[in-house]
């Protein structure tokens, strides 16, 4: 089904906070707001919850860290013990560093994997963008229309009368 | 209203706006090459040509082709290898402490130094695995069960913690580059005009469209990334020195070689940093995103971290005469007024005098001062490695086994080869991918930059470029 949406293009990134604001207050549900930087301050007035992503990237440590404890402990304590320069067979001090390199190295893939599977990043060659200037310097904000329901000249009031400087309609083939 | 600070300089100089910043920074990549570039290029290719002829030398013939003996079994080996593994950890440091930090000076710079992290840990990987005489089997490192049995790689070995942390430094850091590379990449795919850039730019920059939510999540993954990579930064050079510091030998067995090698190593990077950048703004005229503010502020940098390096000399010595061991005094006797003297004076010369320079504030914003001084801290941190090494190896505990190291034409093919390398990737970054981080330069530009034209809107400038700032009721509205 195809999707109709308003674009509201903006130019400054405090003007669209401002129109971010009045608008959801208005009472219009805003379906995304694209920009070419991220913007400080957009998560609240946007209502973007805050991302779990860290909780993801501690629980993969973790995993990192008994890994290569495990790994370690079970290789040279249990599987094939071998006396080395004296040191007993679990040597926990010199296990240490490897154990560290594992749990940042977990961390760091297992949260930049889920990052790329729940933003749906990935390589690709169709990238619907609703205005390409938005990775270059304008900000769009994009509100989808109801058929029927949406009034589209008060909504082209209610962008243009907080600083859009263009108001343009898209269609989005789904 | 637009902040002007009384204390800082703007970071972004010209009265720029968004627009020109996405003009300058992708004006190279879509431009044909540059002549200047393409002679440079043709250099390090020639570079390239002369590091695969000596790797060819040292895999057909062997290790004999290099200057090592029973004695000194490292020489320019693991010199080449701690120096380029040190050059790589200033990249690391910009991206991830200097985020931490808050600092803004970083966002025109972190791009391109973490590049050189990448390829700097390139070249520095190349001199262990060929030290190995049989690199193919350069996976026996890795805890694999063998074909001979169950018998696993040895846990108590620093060799093998390097493997660990120089794999996982170097994985981590082309993460976090290319995560910061992705919104770029859009930028220019959104921009390109012919079939085969859109299509590349495309799959590079992995269907990014600049949402603010994933924008939100972005901001949670650098600053995560940057929080784990800065203790990174620190164990890499930690454990490389304990390749030494857990042997015997005297002049390594030394409690004080963890931060005395992760300071040199900041030291060395931030000077590649320099020489790098000098030339790269010069040549692709960035000279407004790359301000003398950042040269000052690195410059301070390597001024502080050669002052570590200096009281480290320093400790060494006191510490080999007060432990009272007459090896360790010995060792470091040696290493001043023994045969290797002239590569003691050259690194005390170039690491502890020549960054002193530094402290004159005309010599700190001269760019020709700059350059020149970042080549001799080049040169004196390649002699710490080598006199490190090669003094404490060549007279040990038995003077009948003593002798002199003295590099092949194939050791110095090697390592004029890994710069070959080196410059190769980093001339094919400068062509092929921004080289500034577009993005992040224009989340700083209203709070730092000089007015930029036509904008005529206030600016919030305590905006922080990370972080969850949420100020922004209190911002003076403007509206039409």
């Amino acid at each position: 089904m195809n999707k109709k949406f308003v674009l509201g293009i903006y130019d400054d990134e405090d003007v669209l906070l401002t129109a971010i604001e009045n608008i959801r207050a208005a009472g219009t549900k805003i379906h995304e707001v694209f920009s070419p930087y991220p913007i400080h301050g957009i998560d609240d007035v946007l209502g973007i919850k805050r991302s779990r992503l860290p909780i993801v990237a501690f629980f993969c440590g973790l995993f990192g860290t008994s890994f290569a404890l495990w790994m370690q402990i079970w290789m040279l304590g249990f599987d094939w013990p071998m006396i080395i320069g004296g040191k007993p067979h679990i040597a926990l001090p010199s296990f240490i560093p490897v154990t560290f390199e594992l749990t940042v190295l977990c961390a760091a893939f297992g949260m930049v994997i889920t990052f790329f599977i729940v933003s749906k990043l990935k390589p690709t060659l169709r990238v619907n963008m609703f205005d390409k200037r938005s990775t270059d310097d304008k900000f769009v904000m994009a509100i989808e229309v109801k058929e029927g329901v949406t009034n589209m000249a008060a909504l082209n009031d209610l962008l243009r009368s907080n600083g859009a400087i263009e108001v343009n309609e898209k269609e989005v083939v789904k | 209203m637009q902040h002007v600070s009384p204390i800082r300089e703007p970071l972004v100089t010209g009265g720029k706006t968004y627009h020109d910043i996405t003009e300058d920074v992708c004006r190279q990549v879509e431009a044909k090459p540059n002549p200047r570039w393409a002679a440079a290029f043709a250099v390090s290719l020639v570079g390239l040509g002369i590091f695969f002829y000596s790797v060819y030398r040292t895999l057909w013939f062997g290790i004999g082709e290099w200057g090592l003996n029973k004695t000194v079994g490292w020489a320019w080996d693991i010199t080449n290898f701690v120096w380029w593994v040190g050059i790589g950890h200033a990249g690391t440091l910009i991206s991830a402490v200097l985020l931490l930090f808050r600092q803004k000076w970083r966002s025109s710079i972190n791009r391109a130094a973490e590049a050189m992290t990448i390829f700097a840990v390139i070249c520095a990987a190349m001199f262990p695995v060929l030290h190995m005489g049989r690199p193919w089997l350069a996976y026996w490192v890795l805890p694999l069960p063998n074909t001979f049995g169950s018998l696993w790689v040895n846990f108590n070995s620093p060799l093998l913690w390097d493997v660990f942390a120089i794999s996982t430094y170097f994985s981590v850091s082309l993460v976090f580059w290319y995560i910061g590379l992705i919104p770029d990449f859009a930028t220019i795919r959104d921009r390109a005009t012919g079939p085969i850039a859109r299509r590349a730019y495309a799959l590079l920059s992995m269907n990014w469209t600049g949402s603010a939510k994933s924008w939100s999540r972005y901001e949670t993954v650098s600053l995560i990334l940057a929080g784990v990579a800065t203790p990174l930064v620190l164990s890499v050079h930690t454990i490389v020195s304990m390749d030494f510091a857990t042997s015997v030998i005297p002049g390594w067995h030394t409690t004080i070689f963890p931060p005395y090698f992760v300071a040199g190593a900041i030291f060395s990077g931030f000077a590649m940093v320099l020489t790098l950048m000098i030339i790269t703004r010069k040549v692709f005229k960035l000279e407004d995103y790359i301000t003398l503010e950042h040269v000052e502020s690195m410059n301070k940098v390597i001024i502080t971290t050669g002052s570590i390096v200096g009281v480290a000399y320093t400790t060494e010595f006191f510490i080999a005469w007060y432990s009272g061991v007459e090896y360790e005094q010995y060792a470091f006797i040696n290493r001043a007024f023994g045969p290797y003297w002239w590569a003691y004076w050259s690194m005390m010369t170039c690491n502890v005098i020549t960054p002193q320079l530094f402290w004159f504030r005309k010599i700190r914003r001269s760019l020709t001062a700059t350059f020149i001084i970042s080549i001799f801290v080049n040169i004196g941190m390649w002699f710490e490695r080598f006199v490190i090494i090669v003094t404490s190896l060549h007279r040990d505990y038995l003077p009948s086994s003593w002798a002199m190291f003295s590099p092949t034409i194939i050791d110095i093919g090697i390592y004029v080869g890994t710069f070959g390398l080196f410059f190769t990737l980093f001339f094919l970054f400068v062509k092929f991918f921004p080289v500034v981080n577009m993005a992040e330069v224009k989340a700083i530009l209203k709070s730092s930059s000089e007015v930029p034209h036509g904008h005529h809107t206030p600016a919030n400038s305590m905006h922080g470029t990370h972080g969850t700032t949420t100020d922004t009721k209190s911002k003076t509205h403007h509206n039409e």
